[in-house]
């Protein structure tokens, strides 16, 4: 059958495998290029001896830029501690951690924070905004610390807020936001500067649905400007706006849905 | 029965060739559902037998043109009125596969579970692309508001069937992790209704029939 339809049509794409693939391969970047994280045989254990438990066994994942990859998993199969490691905010047992190339291990304790307020942005459930600093200082705060004058930073804030349609709150505290207000607040300070890594852990979490939506809308914008996400997520509704979902189980990836900009299931045999 | 009531709120809009209602069925729902020409002739010719529409223009022409009946108006106005019946679920293949899975010799359910999961969330993928797309084109249109209605009732229910998955899962999971070693996998009774899991017996069910 052929679809005249144009909102429809499929573009020709391979057909999937038959078998799914154990661990991910990464889906963009050309020849030269490194993905903006990847993350080699990493592990991470708590405790030891009897005690030990194995939050990450072995992990293997590339991240490129313009990517969004959504991480999904049951309660303790590994996301979070996944999402910390590829943050530098925790130390892996074993394998690497390299944002844009850089060995996070190899770093000292000041390297290791450049590269935190540098090239990541970290989006929390909870949005973690300082109470006490505005909409806008909050955006700022991060390009003060990279060295830019307060004028520059509150500009690059001002210009942040816009983007996001969200400039009446410029001067606003987070008590007196909505919480869709302060995680869009929380994504503009995650990508403020020339970060290019956006690690959000359940963005979407203490949302409604619409609002939900708005914050995913965005960051797969951010992606699709150019930086890299990965998002750690429960809800299947969101991680279908991720280019991959990697389903992690027991520490360990155990299969990937990968969608290359098909609409496959509304044409042909797939069609209801 | 959706394509009769679905044609037939086309027409209250006036009068329409068979072409017209494919295209405009087609446009309302983003050829989710696609019908073909055949389909549209025979559902007319039944709507036309019951009295809902009647011919219209010249009978002579190239092309039929229909029109609804007032008692074809009231017919689609019950419609509109009555709620879409969920007492009789068609069936769901795969709630039978897993069904037929539960036990059975050298199935690995958690496999199937994951592929399927894999499968939803590819779909969910797809049309969220769809609806992104679609929000940037604009929703101004009655059709473009109708095919976003329809992307979202799609991946709501993928959403369900992937959450529902999550479920089964963890269900099986508990009921394995509660299996007494004794209970192992064995050879079951034909009028036993109990331990009937091979991947993950449950507790005795006793009293039902299936």
């Amino acid at each position: 059958m052929t679809d005249d339809n144009p909102r429809t049509r499929r573009e020709q794409e391979p057909e999937p495998g038959p078998e799914p693939r154990p661990g991910p391969e990464p889906t963009g970047g050309g020849p030269g290029n490194v993905p903006v994280l990847q993350l080699k045989d990493l592990s991470r254990v708590h405790g030891s001896g009897i005690a030990a438990v194995h939050a990450l066994r072995g992990v293997n994942l590339s991240v490129w830029a313009g990517e969004l990859v959504a991480v999904m998993g049951p309660s303790g199969s590994g996301k979070s501690t996944l999402l910390t490691l590829a943050g530098g905010l925790d130390t892996a047992s074993g394998g690497q951690v390299l944002v844009e190339g850089r060995d996070l291990a190899a770093l000292s304790r000041a390297g290791l924070a450049k590269v935190r307020r540098a090239s990541v942005g970290y989006v929390f459930q909870d949005y973690n905004l300082i109470p006490a600093l505005t909409a806008a200082e909050n955006i700022s705060l991060p390009r003060e610390l990279d060295g830019i004058s307060a004028r520059q930073a509150r500009r690059e804030a001002l210009a942040a807020l816009e983007e996001i349609g969200l400039t009446e709150v410029a001067d606003r505290f987070p008590d007196e936001m909505s919480g869709g207000q302060q995680q869009r607040v929380a994504i503009a300070r995650a990508m403020i500067g020339d970060r290019r890594l956006v690690l959000a852990d359940e963005p979407t979490g203490a949302l409604d649905s619409e609002t939900g939506e708005a914050v995913l809308a965005l960051l797969r914008r951010r992606c699709d400007e150019g930086a890299a996400g990965v998002m750690v997520t429960h809800e299947p509704r969101f991680a279908a706006w991720a280019d991959r979902v990697v389903f992690l189980k027991d520490g360990s990836v155990i299969d990937e849905s990968v969608s290359p900009r098909a609409e496959s299931l509304l044409t042909g045999e797939g069609a209801r | 029965m959706s394509i009769r009531y679905g044609l037939l709120a086309l027409l209250e809009s006036g009068p329409r060739y068979g072409s017209q209602l494919r295209a405009e069925f087609e446009s309302r729902t983003g050829a989710t559902w696609p019908l073909n020409i055949g389909q549209v002739y025979t559902t007319l010719g039944r709507l036309e037998r019951d009295g809902l529409i009647v011919p219209d223009g010249d009978r002579d022409a190239k092309q039929q043109l229909y029109a609804i009946t007032d008692t074809g108006r009231e017919e689609l106005r019950d419609w509109y009125r009555r709620p879409v019946d969920r007492t009789q679920p068609s069936r769901d293949e795969l709630s039978i596969k897993l069904a037929m899975a539960v036990g059975a010799h050298g199935v690995d359910i958690e496999g199937i579970i994951q592929q399927q999961r894999r499968h939803t969330l590819k779909a969910m993928q797809d049309y969220t692309r769809l609806k992104a797309r679609a929000l940037a084109s604009g929703t101004e249109t009655q059709d473009e508001i109708a095919w976003l209605l329809v992307l979202e009732q799609l991946i709501f229910q993928a959403e369900a069937e992937a959450r529902w998955l999550d479920h089964c899962e963890a269900r099986l999971v508990r009921l394995a992790a509660g299996r007494r070693p004794e209970q192992g996998p064995r050879p079951q009774p034909e009028t036993k209704d109990e331990g009937r899991a091979a991947v993950a017996p449950g507790p005795a069910r006793g009293g039902r029939n299936r």
